[in-house]
Formats: C-alpha cells, sequence, structure tokens
C-alpha cells in the first residue's frame, strides 16, 4: 500500500508538467474561473526509502484528526429512540438516588420529605403545574418501559429486521404518548 | 510558459467555490458529455469534507463545489470522480469497482453511511450534498478512513473454514441445499465498513467491540454446516467486550448498501437470543 513514494500534491500544483495538447485548452478555460484542464493524476512523486516511508507515515498517524459522527449522522428512528432509553434510564434511575437519599438525610437537616407533606405541597400547586410535573415524570417512565418491552422482544430475536425495528419504535412512541397524557391528567 | 502563469492567476482569483467551465475538455470525456446548447445547466452544490495530511496544522474543513448535473453521471461516485478528474485533482476519495461490490467508495454521504457508486445525487431538493468520510474514523486524507483497526478485527475472527477431520471420500466439504441457504444474507457483505462505522457502541468502543460487520461475518462461519470449530468461534467472543458491546441500536441493518442485516446476526451469535445455538 505505502510503496518507496511520497505523495505531495497541493504544493505542487502550479509546478506540475502539463502536455502542450492540454496547454492549449487550458488558456481557452481561463475565461472561467478555474483552469478547467490539469494533469489527471495531479500528483508528483518522489522517490524516498522505505524507512523514511515509514516515518512519514508514522508521523502522519500521530496527527490524524477523527472524523465528524454524532454531529453529522442523519437523526434516524433507529439510534435517537436508543440514547433516549438510555437518557430516560439515567435519568429515572437518578431521581430514585437523589430522592432516596434525600429522603435518608431530611432529618438530619430539619426538611420534611414525607409523604403527607409532599402531597400537600402538591395539592396546593395550580393545575397546570400539577400536569406539568406529572407530565415530566410519566413522559421517562413510561417511554423507558415500553421501550424496555421492545428489548425483551428483541432478545427473543423476533423483530429485528428493519421493519420490525420501525413499527415497534413507532408502537412504543405511540403507546408512551397515550399513557403520558392519561397518567398527566390522572 | 504564458499558460502555465495564465492557469496559476486564475488559481489564485477563484474562490472557495469552484466549479467545471462548460468547455467539453479532455478528461471530461468519460464522465461528461457536452450537453445541447439550449439546455439550462443544473447546478448542484457538494460539500465535502476536506484534511490534508501535508498541511496537518489546518483543521479539517468542508469545501463546496458546483458541478452542472446535466454533465454528470447520475451517482455521487460520479460527481466525485468528475470533481476530481475537471475542478480539484487534490481531492482524495477511494474507488474502483463503480458497483457496488468492492465496497471502497464507502463514506457518509447526506449523514449515513453508503457507498458512493450506489447512491443517486439528490436531485428532488437544491440544498448541497454534504459528504463526510465514514464516521469516528481516524483520517488519512480527505475521505480515505483508516481502516487498519476494521481489517485487523476480520482477521481475528477467522474469516475461512476450519475443520478437523477429512470428508469421507477425500474430496470437497459438500453441504446440502438447506445448509447452504442458512448463509444467504450472510455471504454478500463485503466489508465496506458501512454499518460498523454508523454503530454508537462501534465508535465509542472500537478496541474491543468486534462492530456489526466482523460479528455478521464470524456468524457467517459459526452457520456454515462444514466448519467444525463452533464451539471455539462461540468461546472467542464469550467476554465482555467482543460481542455483548451491541446495543439493539440497529444502525447497521439501517445503513447497509447490501441491504443486510447485521443486528440479526448479532442476535443469532448471541447464546442468549439465538435461536439457532
Amino acid at each position: 500500500m505505502f510503496s518507496n513514494t511520497t505523495f505531495r500534491t497541493a504544493s505542487r500544483l502550479s509546478s506540475r508538467q502539463v502536455s502542450p495538447l492540454l496547454k492549449s485548452t487550458s488558456v481557452r478555460a481561463t475565461s472561467s474561473s478555474f483552469p478547467a484542464q490539469t494533469r489527471s493524476a495531479g500528483t508528483t512523486s518522489e522517490n524516498v526509502t522505505q524507512d523514511q516511508a515509514h516515518s512519514i507515515l508514522a508521523a502522519q498517524r500521530k496527527l490524524r484528526p477523527i472524523s465528524p459522527h454524532l454531529s453529522i449522522y442523519q437523526p434516524q428512528l433507529t439510534w435517537y429512540l436508543s440514547i433516549l432509553n438510555r437518557i430516560t434510564g439515567v435519568a429515572l434511575s437518578g431521581g430514585i438516588y437523589v430522592f432516596a437519599l434525600a429522603y435518608l438525610a431530611a432529618p438530619t437537616f430539619g426538611l420534611h420529605l414525607e409523604s403527607a407533606t409532599i402531597a400537600a405541597a402538591f395539592g396546593s400547586l395550580p393545575v397546570a403545574a400539577k400536569v406539568g410535573i406529572k407530565a415530566a415524570v410519566a413522559l421517562p417512565f413510561t417511554f423507558h418501559s415500553w421501550n424496555g418491552i421492545r428489548h425483551l422482544l428483541w432478545d427473543t430475536g423476533k423483530a429485528l429486521d428493519i421493519k420490525g425495528v420501525y413499527r415497534t419504535g413507532y408502537v412504543v412512541l405511540g403507546l408512551t404518548t397515550l399513557s403520558t397524557v392519561y397518567l398527566a391528567f390522572m | 510558459m504564458s499558460a502555465s502563469i495564465l492557469s496559476r492567476t486564475a488559481l489564485r482569483a477563484s474562490s472557495s467555490v469552484v466549479r467545471p467551465t462548460a468547455v467539453r475538455t479532455l478528461a471530461s470525456v468519460a464522465t461528461s458529455q457536452s450537453a445541447p446548447a439550449e439546455k439550462k445547466a443544473n447546478i448542484k452544490k457538494f460539500e465535502i469534507y476536506r484534511w490534508n495530511p501535508d498541511t496537518p496544522e489546518k483543521k479539517p474543513f468542508m469545501q463546496t463545489y458546483e458541478l452542472d448535473l446535466n454533465q454528470t453521471g447520475p451517482m455521487v461516485l460520479d460527481a466525485l470522480i468528475r470533481l476530481k478528474n475537471e475542478v480539484d485533482p487534490t481531492l482524495t476519495f477511494r474507488r474502483s469497482c463503480r458497483e457496488g461490490i468492492c465496497g471502497s467508495c464507502a463514506m457518509n454521504i447526506q449523514g449515513s453511511n453508503t457507498l458512493a457508486c450506489l447512491c443517486r445525487i439528490d436531485t428532488s431538493s437544491s440544498a448541497p450534498v454534504k459528504i463526510y468520510p465514514l464516521p469516528h474514523t481516524y483520517i488519512v486524507k480527505d475521505l480515505v478512513p483508516d481502516l487498519t483497526q476494521f481489517y485487523k478485527q476480520y482477521k481475528s475472527i477467522k474469516p475461512y473454514l476450519q475443520r478437523k477431520t477429512a470428508t469421507e471420500d477425500g474430496k470437497e466439504n459438500r453441504q446440502s441445499i438447506a445448509d447452504r441457504k442458512k448463509l444467504d444474507g450472510l455471504y454478500e457483505c463485503i466489508l465496506c465498513a458501512c454499518c460498523a462505522t454508523s454503530c454508537p457502541s462501534y465508535w465509542w468502543n472500537s478496541s474491543d467491540y468486534l462492530g456489526p460487520a466482523v460479528l455478521l461475518q464470524s456468524y457467517r462461519w459459526i452457520a456454515d454446516s462444514r466448519d467444525e470449530f463452533k464451539a471455539e468461534r462461540k468461546m472467542a467472543l464469550e467476554n465482555e467486550m467482543s460481542l455483548y458491546r451491541c446495543h439493539t441500536i440497529m444502525n447497521c441493518a439501517k445503513t447497509c448498501p447490501k441491504g443486510l442485516n447485521p443486528g440479526q446476526a448479532i442476535a443469532n451469535v448471541n447464546p442468549l437470543t439465538s435461536p439457532y445455538l
């Protein structure tokens, strides 16, 4: 793959050899913005030893960028639902941990997190806030639950073709919407 | 002499948007025909990822090119070849067969991994065609990714027939039509790495997770009735990373330019979910 030659292209563009035939075309082409005809293999090569080639390659390898990924990949149901499953899972279990620890620590700091106190505080909120808070909790909970069932279905080896993945994905989204609305207004 | 001065001036004068001339030139014979004069130019923009190892201090950037689609073939690879021949010979990409069997021109087009030779240029909108290299790979130059790790992983699953016994008659290893059918949907894989580099799990764990393409290949040999090392092949995958980093994201099946389903193959190779093992 990497022979005894190294390719330098950009720096040599202007000094490359052009055959007389091509030169005449390039004169005509200058009426536009770019010389249309250039040597089709736009490279010049120079001889280097195999060791030199290896060291050039090694130096290049250190500096190689990683091509863009998350930021450029097309939004698709496949990986969007997958990351949503991960996010809702982290949020739900994180919420449980935070509340449980706060509940444990509450007496020490004189806080009141007992069911009766929370129910009373929630009851005094305006209706919009009640529905909003319930929806904010119900959405990740129902999505994660329905998508969990989807994963169990996949674990039996079923619905793993693209048709199955999309059909079950839309079913999960539909059920999530319905159950979130139901729980939010319950 | 005068010609080279002229062309140098033109080079400097050109803006970041470069377009080939309508003049039919020598190298254009293969890819473009001179369009009828009355036909209006159908200009399409192409935004292409560029990075040059000779100037590594210059960060990767998107370069915009314009082509008249009336003079360009229908596929993205046609456009790339024409750009390289007629506009910018420094544009670098891999290509070989131009018919979807070699896997060389795998790249990210309009956000999705596919083969440039099988991907039509989108004419339904005026939006530019965005072309990136395969995602989350080390870039050798422009659209050329370093697939060394991918090939090493392929080698690690021993992608060849392994036998412990000779056949009864000493002739070739035969299999029934039914057994041969089990390899359909597996043997067609051309190892273009579209699926592997579409998998977020592979993005984050490519040093240890084998990825959809290599696992599909692994299953291709486990499913082969002639192979006698199935137990060893399965044992080689029994660790935290090689197989179990698959989270059924299914980008692999969505993106495969050959219409295969690596996600299903991974489920088949996983002893917990496989109906076959």
